[in-house]
Parts: structure tokens; sequence; C-alpha cells
């Protein structure tokens, strides 16, 4: 009937022709995409193979065993040691500082901005916000060691100029936007229909907030926690600039010590020959780092599934 | 109201309006609240039911802009439930609510129970456990989650999170509750169980039911009002109602709907 006459050769062939173009244009532009995604990934496989081919010689000549459990730092020195928990010490006891200073105040700001400001307020202060975090580390790095530190030493006045709390105190105010903004998308993202449950019962906002909000939130608070450590454990010029840079086991936040990241722009800075020891340390010392960032990512993927939206 | 047949009144709209911004969405309502009844809430989409539905427990006041005019009379103490004087807090611990989606929180089945009572600062919790048992069974929900009590309300099906929902709202003992479209989201058999749960609910509160269903209107309401551009056209008995409508306005909608 009418199909024969439309389903002849010429129309057919016409089809066919559009279809195959499309089907070109698609396929090329999946090819774009599919570049673009590589070259991310192979940059990363790049670094990781990098640090690990380089990790390898650094451990044929330091056994694992004392680069975990030695307890000093002494990579170019005559008497050589490589404890890399010294450094390690020293990236943990900053970044705990930092997040305990940005994990209750970035919450709360996005508490206070998400539940409970007026829209104007909020439409003033998630700028600002950004602004603040858009400031060079260098800045709070100096920040730190000539406003903060002095400061401290007025309260304790045994604290040396560099030191751990200093610098990671002043990390933590420059992780507070990245959680307040991240945290506050999260609780923004919640459905209106829970929280008017909530009040439905006869609730307060605060207690709105507190036990329905948060907890519907959680894995996007989870994943700004998350993001805050990554931060922290390799933020690198505050540390540079304000803890001093001498290798110190230590887990007292009063002290000055080196960590992970200032060890290596410090070494990084310095005239190594190329393939020494020394050198190699900076690779096993990076490797250390991303193994550090990795776990934490683990942690944080696992609380993400654990606690996934569930409204 | 003259009226010796009628039931005690629970509450009263008198003369009701209320204005989103500008707009004014109910006009003038006047209407009882007859006390251990079910009054159901008809008219076509946008007609202001849910606008009226949610001034009863001041729902309104959570965005900028709204207003209301005239009076909810709430009795036995003859308390406006719109004057500003009133906390609203305080209205929304006499007066519960079911919504037309189920919104469990992000908690277990215990927990959404226990919530409104923790909210009144309920923390024992040998009454913690006696109560929500109570209301699971008023929601007739208990024998399907006794032994799961501690399940995040999440993993019930819809129609279960929405008794969970009337059992939530039941814990805390409301005078009146108010259902906004409560089966919409539901399958018939779960439809089903939600009506027969009304109609048992009867017997200790007052129910203000908005559908969009008539046959239910007509299964659960002893009271049936239709509504129609902010306006209450017509209430009375949902018998009366559905036989013999006085307003030609509602006797459109009703015969439109059934077929
Ligand atoms: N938040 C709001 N702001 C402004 N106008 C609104 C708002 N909510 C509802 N309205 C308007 O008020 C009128 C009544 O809405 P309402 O939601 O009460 O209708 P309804 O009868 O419940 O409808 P439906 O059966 O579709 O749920 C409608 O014209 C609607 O557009
Ligand atoms: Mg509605």
């Amino acid at each position: 009937m009418s199909l024969s006459k439309n389903s002849g050769p010429h129309t057919v062939s016409d089809r066919l022709a559009h279809n195959a173009l499309r089907h070109f244009s698609e396929r090329l532009i999946e090819m774009l995409l599919f570049a673009a995604a590589a070259v991310s990934v192979l940059t990363t496989v790049g670094i990781v193979y990098v640090l690990v081919s380089e990790s390898i010689h650094f451990f044929q000549n330091v056994p694992l065993v004392d680069f975990l459990t030695d307890t000093q730092w002494t990579p170019l020195f005559d008497d050589a040691h490589f404890g890399i928990m010294v450094l390690v010490s020293g990236t943990l006891v900053s970044s705990a500082v930092a997040l305990l200073v940005a994990i209750p105040m970035g919450t709360t700001i996005a508490i206070y901005l998400s539940e409970f400001s007026n829209p104007r307020v909020r439409e003033i202060a998630k700028p600002v916000l950004e602004l603040l975090g858009g400031i060079p580390t260098i800045v709070f790095g100096y920040f730190a060691l000539l406003m903060v530190t002095p400061l401290l030493q007025k309260i304790f006045p045994e604290l040396p100029g560099f030191s751990l709390l200093s610098a990671g105190l002043v990390m933590g105010i420059m992780i507070v936007p990245y959680i307040a903004s991240l945290s506050e998308d999260a609780m923004r993202a919640v459905p209106m229909s829970l929280r008017e449950g909530s009040y439905a019962m006869g609730s307060t906002r605060l207690h709105t907030a507190i036990h329905v909000v948060v907890p519907a939130a959680f894995s996007g608070l989870a994943a700004s926690y998350i993001l805050a450590i990554s931060r922290a454990v390799g933020e690198t010029m505050i540390l540079a600039v304000a803890a001093g840079m001498q290798p110190n086991l230590t887990w007292n936040p009063m002290e000055p010590a080196a960590t992970i990241t200032s060890y290596i722009v410090q070494v990084a800075l310095g005239d190594l020959p190329h393939g020494s020891l020394g050198y190699q340390t900076i690779f096993a010392a990076g490797l250390t780092l991303i193994l550090i960032t990795l776990a934490f990512n683990i942690l944080g993927q696992w609380l993400r599934r654990k606690f996934r939206e569930n409204y | 109201m003259q009226v010796h047949d009628h039931p005690a009144l629970k509450a009263e709209a008198r003369d009701l309006s209320f204005f989103y911004g500008e707009a004014k969405a109910l006009k003038h309502i006047n209407m009882p609240i007859y006390d251990k009844k079910v009054t159901a809430l008809i008219g076509p989409s946008g007609c202001g039911k849910s606008t009226y539905l949610r001034s009863f427990n001041r729902m309104h006041d959570l965005y900028p802009g709204n207003r209301y005019e005239g009076e909810i009379r709430f009795f036995p103490d003859n308390t406006n439930l719109l004057s500003p004087d009133v906390d609203p807090i305080e209205v929304r611990m006499r007066v519960g609510m079911v919504f037309q989606k189920p919104n469990p929180f992000p908690k277990s089945i215990y927990e959404n129970v226990a919530y409104g009572l923790r909210v009144r600062g309920e923390n024992n919790k040998r009454v913690l456990d006696d109560k929500v048992e109570q209301a699971l069974r008023g929601g007739a929900l208990w024998d399907e989650v006794k032994d799961r009590l501690h399940d995040l309300a999440s993993n019930l099906s819809g129609g279960q999170q929405q008794r969970l929902c009337i059992a939530r709202a039941l814990a805390t003992d409301p005078e009146l509750l108010l259902f906004d479209e409560p089966t919409s989201a539901l399958d018939p058999i779960a439809t089903g169980a939600i009506e027969e749960l009304v109609h048992e609910l009867k017997k200790r509160v007052t129910i203000l039911i908005v559908t969009h269903n008539m046959q239910q209107a007509a299964r659960v309401s002893d009271y049936t009002a239709y509504m129609y551009l902010g306006e209450m056209i017509e209430f009375g008995k949902t018998d009366e109602i559905f036989i013999k409508p006085n307003d030609k306005r509602t006797e459109d909608y009703i015969t439109g709907r059934m077929g």
C-alpha cells in the first residue's frame, strides 16, 4: 500500500545517508569526550608511575621496615635516617588541628546559611566565603606567622615562633569555606517536604536542622569533610612558612615540625643531584602522601555509600 | 449553626481568607469541623484545598509573605489558631498532618514514630517503647514492622511509609489530624488500607482530609465540603452532598468526576 511507495530505493538510501552522517558525528563527539577523559586518567597514571618507579629505587636502598619504624628523618646527613613517621606525624597533627577548626565552623556556617539566614544574607555571605577560598595560601601562611602566632603567644607564652598549632589553625580557617559551601549545597538539596514533616510535628528550626536536615544530607557533609581532609593533608605553603621545617617526630601541636609537603618543597628547591638517594626521598614521601589521601578517599566513599541520601 | 443533630464542634473557620503575597487563595471561608468526624475537602485542582488545610497547622508561617485574615476557632478552649499571639509550634502540638507523598525522616522506623515525643521532651525509654508500639498499632503497621523497628524507614514500601507517617502523627495524640491527598501516591490495596485506617481513627481523633477521589470522599467521610476558586461553595453531610447537592457547581463537579 502506501508503505511500499514510501520505502522506495530513493527514500531508503537518503535516510541511510542521513543516519550514517549522524552516526559519524556522534562517534566523533564520543571520541573527543573519551580523549578528554583519557588525558586526565593518563596524567594520574603517569604521576603514579613516576612516583612508584622512583620509589622502587629508593626502597632498594632503604628497607621498608626502616622507612616505617625509624624515628628520625635525616636523609641529607652523613648518618642518614629515613623514618617517614617523622613527617607523617607533622602532617597528621597539623591536619587534625585544621579539621578541629574547620569541621565545626564550616558545618555551623552551612546550617546557618541553609536553615536560618534570610536569602539576602545568604546572597552576600556565599560570595564572600568563596572569595576567602580564593586567597593564595602563601598569604594565609604569612598571616599565620605574623599575626596568629604572636596572638597565640600572648595566651601560651612558651609557644615557639613556628608551630603546627598556628599553621593548623590558619589552615582550618582556609578550609572553612570549602566545607561551608559544599555542606550548604548538600543541606539545601534536602527536600522541603522533609522539613515540613518535621515542623508539622511541632519541631523547632534548630531541632529540625539537627535531627532531620543534617542526617538527610549526611553523605554530602561527609564528602565535604573528605575534601577538607585532602586539602589539609596536601596543603604546603602555610606549613612551609609557619610550622618550621625541621623534621620532628611529635604529636604535640605546640611544637614546630616538618610535614611531608613542606619537606618536599624544601628538598625540591635545593640542588640535589638527580638520582641520588636524597632526591629519591621526594618520591617516597610523595607516594606516602598519595596513599594517605587515597585512604581517606576510600573512607569517604564508604561513608557515602553507608549514608547515601535516603529521602 | 442551628444544629441539634450535629455533634460538637472541634474547629470552625470564620471568615477565613488567605493570601500568598498579593494573591488571594482563600476567600471568606466559613465552615465547621465536627468532633470525631471525618470531613472531606473536594474540588478541582488549584481551588485551595491544600491552602485551606495547611492553615489549620499554620504551615504557611514557614514561608515569608503569607497572610491570614479571619479566624480558625479551636474547641473546647475556643482558641483562635491564627492569632499572632498563638505560637505555631503550640498549634502543631495539637494538630497533626499527613502529607501527599510519604516523607519519613532518614531514621529508623522506631525513631520516626518517637520523633514527635522526643520533640515534646519525652526521653524515657519505657514510655517511648510503649507509645511507639501503640502508635504503630494505631497506624495498622505494627505486625509488619515489629521485628525490624530499627531498620531505616526508607526501606519500607510506599504504602507502609505512609502508614508510618500516620503512626508518627498519631504518637503524639493530636486532636485534629490533617490529611492532604494521603493516597494519591499509592496503589489500590495500600489505598484501601489507609481508608480503613481513617475509618478506625475517627473514634479517637477529628479528621480533615483532602481528596481528588470522589469515591474515596464518599467512602470515608461523614461531611464533605466542595471548594471552587478559593471559595467554600457547599458544605454538608456526605450523603446529602453526593445525593442531592444544592449548588449546580457541586453537582457538575461530582457527576463529572463520577462519570
Ligand atoms: N506557595 C504558593 N505561592 C503562590 N501561590 C500559591 C502557592 N501555593 C499555591 N498557590 C496558589 O494557590 C491556589 C490554591 O492552591 P492549592 O495548592 O491550595 O490548591 P489545591 O486545591 O490543593 O490543588 P491540588 O488539588 O492540585 O492540590 C492555586 O491557584 C495555586 O496556584
Ligand atoms: Mg493540594
